[in-house]
């Protein structure tokens, strides 16, 4: 029953260890220390990162920028709300907005390209979730983040909210077109 | 003023009659809350089951913030003040300290949950466990989780003053026994958590009625996470020293090597309280060498903790076990182990459920850039509740085996029923956690109550392996229901209709005897491991580990290229 006992050396700290719990010691350690060197290792040598870029916003200022991309570069709307759709040249600047209860606007890019994907909400927080490759992001009102993203599969990708907003958080949905040039 | 203790015959424990009584009402609250959460957990699991899609939307977010305050929060912290005045009072034989403060704390957390559960009843509430603003809760919502919190904080300060008391009257020989030592690492972290709970939660209550205009939502989220994640490093703290607990308590097992263990809990200490920053990952606004140095615990010397505890527990027991002659080949000391008493089965299931389950899967999703694959999946509940409800909640019923047929004096009520509780909870709660994590690999959400998406304006549909895996989860959820209905069944039967048991352990004002230092450890004259099959095992368990790993990062290589 020792360990409800006090242990039998006065100074717990002199108590012998076994080889086993040594050897484990040490092959454990080893596998924490590769665990950890891992993800500076892939900031460098991986191509799947966020490097942290971001800036403080407002949803007003934040809402101007998207509405400013929008009328520069829709090229059409769906479905029976007119969401507008908005392919920004390759290369430039794309602002998303998250809102209750849409991701804002819907997207068209080109297959290769390299884009700077910022995402902010305009009032509580979200989650970005596209889907199906399944890339996640937390998106938080007063924070504009900036994800330098090249889709390199063309398709028809879904961003949906994995943050819970409220009542009708279950419909909050955008889209992103990859197209081939 | 003499104080009354009685010596229990069948366990030898020693109880302090006022520290009794509120290990048994500490107890008994947290059971009613757990079937009460229990109850909600059905509910969430039969609206995630597609085929079932149980409640509407709003009450499924308001059942949902219930399920996780109610077993987060109050389940487990009610039962740990029971632990904490047990591994104090009862394990060093001394009183306990100032029991009226105790019984305040107990009185506020009390209120505390009930006031907090007013409000989510109220329906205006329904901010998920989390509640993170902007989004607003009702100011009572805050309040009643700020006196459940002072609440608990005295119930800590009770535990450390029962130390002082203990090492004051000399109640016990040498250093404190190590499941106390853990109770002890659990209540360091515990007022860590509430500190950062109260950080956070005051300034928003002073938000949600008006005195502060506005809360940075992600100042929110780090601190709020110093409370939310940590408070379950209490829990592992806490159940960690339950498999010691239980270890001697059915095998007279000691511990390999008290400075390893000892040390192991110092890790704890030290790191564990870093994980803040594992909900953070792909936040924007925070540093990258903050959330590597913080996700990963410092060098995952946590991690490395929990990998020792993960040894030494089953070392011990086959030590033990070797001791009494069962010494042959790798595992003739597993096989031969009580595996019809629950509060060995329950205790095995537990470490078992949370290596292999929660633990590998926790250090997977908190490697910095695979969160990009897993964040707010229905994988990080899938993570959780194997540490929570395996690990935590699964240990801590199987010292209730133990502990409520000594506490009132009566026998286990239905023991046939107890006898197969812990593999149907254990083995419902286990498969429904693989489930969530294969679909949240896939996609799907979690807090999300349509992954149909019905009423959204473009559609998207999951393929017909996520709507399989939520199906299953649906199913064993519902069996770990059963599971942990079967649980509630057999300790309030116990404590209600249980035989009684004629002890004559009265009590009395005799002093106790002084606790003595356990016995030294024979040496280990063998040229080999002295537990070679915990090793072998051991190894099995670092191979899966190995390979999940690099599979995730082998998915994760798969997606955009982005930076």
């Amino acid at each position: 029953m020792s360990a409800l006992l006090p242990p039998s050396e006065r100074i717990w700290g002199n108590h012998p260890l076994d080889k086993v719990e040594g050897t484990w010691i040490a092959i454990a350690l080893v596998w924490c220390l590769f665990m950890f060197f891992m993800m500076p290792y892939w900031h460098v040598f991986g191509k799947q990162n966020y490097a942290g870029e971001a800036y403080r916003t407002t949803p007003a200022v934040y809402s101007a920028k998207v509405e400013k991309m929008v009328e520069a570069h829709t090229v059409r709307k769906e479905t029976a709300l007119d969401i507008p759709v908005v392919r920004p040249p390759a290369g430039s600047d794309v602002y998303l907005a998250g809102r209750l209860w849409s991701w804002y606007p819907a997207l068209e890019l080109e297959k290769d390209q390299t884009y700077r994907l910022h995402i902010s909400s305009l009032d509580w927080q979200h989650g970005f979730s596209l889907q199906p490759i399944n890339v996640n992001a937390q998106v938080v009102p007063g924070y504009e983040m900036v994800l330098t993203i090249t889709p390199d599969k063309s398709g028809e990708y879904t961003i949906i909210c994995n943050e819970f907003c409220g009542a009708l958080h279950h419909t909050m949905m955008g889209k992103i077109y990859v197209v081939d040039r | 003023m003499s104080e009354l203790f009685r010596t229990c015959p069948r366990s030898g424990l020693v109880f302090h009659k006022a520290a009794e009584s509120l290990i048994k009402f500490n107890a008994v609250t947290a059971v009613v809350f757990l079937a009460v959460g229990g109850v909600l957990g059905l509910l969430v699991v039969m609206t995630r089951w597609p085929a079932v899609h149980l409640l509407s939307a709003d009450l499924f977010y308001q059942v949902l913030t219930g399920h996780g305050i109610i077993m987060l929060l109050v389940w487990i912290i009610f039962f740990e003040m029971a632990v904490l005045y047990f591994c104090s009072s009862t394990l060093l034989r001394c009183r306990l300290a100032t029991p009226r403060f105790a019984w305040l704390g107990y009185v506020l957390m009390l209120g505390g949950a009930a006031i907090t559960g007013v409000a989510i009843l109220q329906g205006g509430s329904s901010v998920m466990m989390t509640s993170y603003v902007p989004m607003p809760a009702a100011p009572h919502f805050y309040l009643g989780l700020i006196l459940f919190a002072v609440g608990a904080l005295i119930g800590c300060f009770v535990f450390l003053g029962t130390l002082v008391v203990a090492k004051n009257e000399r109640t016990y020989e040498g250093s404190i026994p190590l499941v106390t030592f853990g109770a002890l690492t659990a209540c360091i972290i515990a007022i860590f958590t509430i500190a950062s709970g109260a950080i956070i939660l005051i300034p928003t209550f002073l938000w949600s009625v008006g005195y502060i205009s506005n809360i940075d939502p992600l100042m929110y989220r780090v601190i709020w996470w110093a409370m939310g994640h940590s408070s379950q490093q209490i829990n592992v703290a806490a159940h960690v020293s339950v498999w010691y607990a239980i270890a001697a308590i059915v095998f007279g097992a000691r511990p390999m090597s008290e400075r390893v263990s000892r040390g192991a809990f110092l890790l704890y200490i030290l790191f564990l309280q870093l994980a803040s920053a594992h909900h953070i990952l792909v936040d924007p606004g925070v540093g990258t060498e903050w959330k590597i140095f913080n996700t990963s615990y410092a060098m995952y010397l946590a991690v490395l903790a929990s990998m020792v505890h993960g040894l030494t527990v089953p070392g011990s027991i086959e030590v033990a076990q070797r001791e009494k002659g069962y010494t042959n080949g790798m595992f003739e000391w597993l096989r031969k182990a009580p595996w019809g008493n629950p509060v060995f089965s329950g205790m095995f299931i537990s470490l078992v459920g949370f290596g292999f389950l929660g633990g590998i899967t926790g250090v997977v999703m908190g490697t910095e850039q695979i969160n990009l694959i897993i964040h707010n999946t229905i994988y990080v509940p899938g993570h959780f509740h194997p540490t929570v409800v395996l690990g935590t909640t699964l240990a801590f019923m199987a010292l209730c085996y133990f502990l409520v047929p000594v506490l009132f004096r009566r026998e286990l009520f239905l023991p046939g029923l107890a006898k197969w509780q812990t593999y149907l909870f254990g083995g419902g709660t286990a498969l429904m956690s693989l489930f969530m994590m294969g679909a949240g690999t896939l996609g799907v959400a979690r807090r999300h109550w349509d992954m149909a998406f019905s009423g959204a304006p473009f559609s998207f549909e999951f393929g017909g392996a996520a709507y399989m895996m939520m199906g299953l989860t649906g199913i064993f959820g519902v069996i770990s229901v059963i599971g942990g209905a079967a649980f509630v069944i057999v300790i309030v039967g116990t404590i209600l209709l249980g035989k009684k048991i004629e002890d004559k352990s009265e009590y009395s004002t005799a002093r106790p005897a002084v606790l003595p230092m356990a016995p030294p450890a024979p040496a280990n004259t063998g040229t080999g491991f002295i537990a070679p099959g915990t090793f072998a095992l051991a190894v099995v368990f670092l191979a899966t580990f190995v390979v999940y790993y690099f599979l995730n990062w082998m998915y994760l290589s798969s997606v955009w290229p982005m930076k």
